[in-house]
């Protein structure tokens, strides 16, 4: 039971930072019809902003981390729209999914030849230590873990719903042509969305890095997981993501502890198939309908 | 008249022919030259893990073999000829190196230098054997030197030398009757868990976790789970690295408190600088340690240390004595004859005394396995302390 209770914190404190990539995700493609094959990337770099900040210019954790936060905003966020996907997006989903792959190659390969091939320790912002819960030791990193993704989105989510640019961006997401319409400045929402993406990814990447080292290609690991918690979840539904985000870390704990360890990744891969066949717009998703 | 016309022709001529030889002269020596160039330089490629999963261990290895070969170039080069190194890089992949392995062999390299990672080896080595090209591995797998390669050798302990050490330590060391082992499901891993497990079974001590793990795995957690569960007196770690510097900080965060032995990897000094506080404690057997009690490490380390601005490893020491091992056997044979240099190798023994560059008395045997000293080690505060040494095996040439 200990051990249950072990591996359930240490998935849903995973699985938190997965769900942050995959709402991200799911924002994305609800509000710009965009596939971002480089969000694994996105999650990977804004660790190297921190690590450029401390040992470059020798700054305090936590300005790095400012620091990261705004050049995420603004390479992530602003100049991910303008640059790639404004131009694309007149041309259909594909040269957009296209382009997202490139600049997850570009961003992979820039990490590694101007900052270094090699793993690099990352400060843990969370206190180290254990508690001890009904047999169970529970680690204190996790749970700090699960409650700061968990305030990130249930802020987001509060955002979203309960504020009138939330649910600006929502109406944009719903009916881009309505929204303009009512006097939504749609393009704006949009950009908003991008930001916000940049800002999860950020968190992602700060909660991450401590336990997977910051590496340049640690995007291709976490950008397969946030896709895959997308899709299971639910694309077109930002909880959705989230939920598959949380099930997917759980998955992936519970998969490799009793059944492979060897398999764990094929585990996943086998839940996402049957998610596809039997219930393709995720399990928590909305049906997608169109008239004909 | 007639005559002076004559000598006026002459004289005409004679410059035309001079400076017709001379021009002679000057195209003979362009063409020449690249082969007169060729001649006072020796290619040694250098094929080696530079990005991947393995980026950390190729690199230290790279930035040896360079600070040897300008050592060497400096003192005069090998035989009077300067050393051209060539890196290639396998991205840590088996076969990225087999392709690294046969652009490099089309330079038409003296020897080989590298890989580390057993599994590239073990695929790449068929083509210098089929070249005849002697190669000179990081590689420990056991399984490198059981293939009848006449022309591989090591530069580390192979698993098969170091596990019988590690587990009189671990029987006698610490007193363990039960060991977990997770292990990377590679053929490094994989050579490692067998040795061991047979080493313990000899010693009576139970197995009571057999744990793989992927290579460039993130995620420890459910490892970590799964070991506490087993209740072992210690649990023995094989993974590389990064793995190991991550699987260290999940079990340091999930408070898991029995002994982490390991071997050299383990025990890196570039896994204790990933792993933070999480690698105190750790204990094992290092085949090779840039804190070993020698003047001539120490020596090593200093000048390592100044020019890059990182403490060396145990990569490291084997791509600089790679290199000085080249050297002393060509000069031992006199000429650039890669059969030759192979046949010396074999059962070859360089001291000290006749190469400081080898760093550490080394021996091979005939199937190009390693013989030394080597050492128990544990990380105190945030270094490796090295707290007993074995002596070495002794080869058999028979």
């Amino acid at each position: 039971m200990s051990d249950v209770l072990q591996l359930l914190l240490a998935g849903l404190a995973t699985g938190a930072i997965y769900a942050l990539a995959a709402a991200g995700f799911a924002l994305l493609w609800q509000t710009a019809r965009t596939i971002n094959f480089a969000q694994g990337e996105f999650v990977m770099l804004p660790a190297f902003f921190v690590l450029a900040g401390t040992e470059w210019l020798g700054l305090p954790l936590g300005l790095a981390i400012l620091l990261a936060l705004v050049l995420a905003l603004l390479v992530l966020g602003f100049l991910f729209k303008r640059a790639i996907v404004d131009p694309l997006l007149s041309q259909g989903v594909l040269p957009v999914v296209i382009a997202t792959i490139a600049v997850g190659i570009l961003l992979k390969e820039s990490v590694k030849e101007f900052y270094s091939a090699e793993a690099q320790p990352f400060p843990s912002l969370v206190p180290g230590g254990t508690l001890d819960l009904a047999g169970a030791v529970l680690s204190l990193q996790d749970i700090a873990v699960l409650a700061v993704a968990g305030l990130a989105i249930l802020a987001m989510q509060l955002f979203l719903g309960r504020t009138r640019l939330g649910r600006m961006m929502q109406a944009t997401a719903q009916n881009p042509e309505v929204a303009v319409i009512l006097g939504i400045p749609t393009r704006r929402m949009v950009l908003y969305t991008f930001l916000l993406n940049a800002a999860l990814v950020t968190l992602a990447s700060i909660l991450i890095s401590p336990v997977y080292l910051a590496k340049f290609d640690n995007g291709e690991t976490l950008g397969l997981i946030a896709f895959i918690a997308a899709i299971v979840g639910g694309f077109n539904q930002i909880r959705g993501a989230i939920a598959g985000g949380f099930l997917v870390g759980v998955v992936d704990n519970f998969g490799a502890a009793y059944l492979s360890s060897d398999y764990r990744t094929g585990i996943l891969l086998l839940l996402l198939i049957a998610v596809i066949l039997l219930r393709p717009h995720g399990l928590w998703g909305r049906t997608e309908e169109r008239t004909v | 008249m007639i005559r002076a016309r004559e000598e006026r022709k002459t004289e005409g001529r004679h410059p035309t022919m001079k400076r017709r030889e001379l021009l002679s002269a000057i195209a003979l020596l362009a063409l020449a030259a690249p082969s007169l160039k060729a001649a006072e330089t020796v290619r040694i490629a250098n094929v080696i893990e530079l990005s991947g999963n393995g980026a950390t261990v190729g690199n230290m290895w790279k930035n040896a073999v360079e600070m040897a070969v300008e050592e060497i170039n400096a003192a005069g080069g090998i035989l009077g000829r300067t050393i051209e190194i060539t890196h290639f890089d396998t991205q840590s992949n088996p076969g990225v190196s087999r392709a690294a392995v046969q652009k490099a062999l089309d330079l038409d390299p003296y020897v080989v230098l590298g890989p580390i990672y057993s599994s590239s080896t073990k695929v790449n080595m068929q083509l210098t054997r089929q070249a005849g090209v002697p190669q000179i591995v990081g590689s420990e797998a056991s399984v490198i030197t059981e293939m009848g390669n006449p022309f591989v050798f090591r530069t580390s302990l192979s698993q098969a030398a170091s596990m019988p050490k590690l587990a009189n330590y671990i029987r006698d060391g610490i007193g363990a009757r039960s060991v977990a082992v997770l292990w990377v499901n590679n053929d490094f891993g994989r050579g490692g868990r067998d040795a061991f497990v047979a080493e313990m079974e000899k010693r009576g001590i139970k197995v009571v976790a057999d744990i793989s793990s992927e290579v460039g795995q993130s995620d420890f957690a459910a490892d970590v789970v799964k070991i506490r569960q087993a209740a072992p007196d210690a649990a023995f770690v094989y993974l590389h690295e990064e793995e190991s510097a991550r699987f260290l900080r999940e079990a340091r965060k999930q408070g898991l408190d029995i002994p982490l032995i390991g071997e050299t990897t383990l025990l890196n000094q570039k896994v204790i600088e990933l792993a933070g506080e999480a690698a105190n404690g750790v204990r094992g057997h290092v085949g090779l340690s840039a804190d070993a009690p020698l003047p001539s490490i120490a020596a090593f380390r200093d000048k390592f240390v100044a020019r890059y601005d990182t403490t060396p490893d145990h990569n490291a020491i084997k791509g600089y004595l790679a290199v000085y091992t080249v050297k002393e056997i060509t000069e031992r044979i006199g000429g650039f004859d890669r059969q030759a240099f192979a046949d010396a190798l074999h059962c070859a023994t360089i001291t000290l005394d006749e190469e400081p560059g080898i760093l550490i008395d080394t021996s091979w045997d005939a199937k190009g396995d390693v013989d030394r000293v080597s050492f128990l080690a544990e990380v105190v505060d945030g270094r490796q302390k090295i707290v007993g040494t074995l002596p070495p095996l002794g080869v058999s040439c028979d």
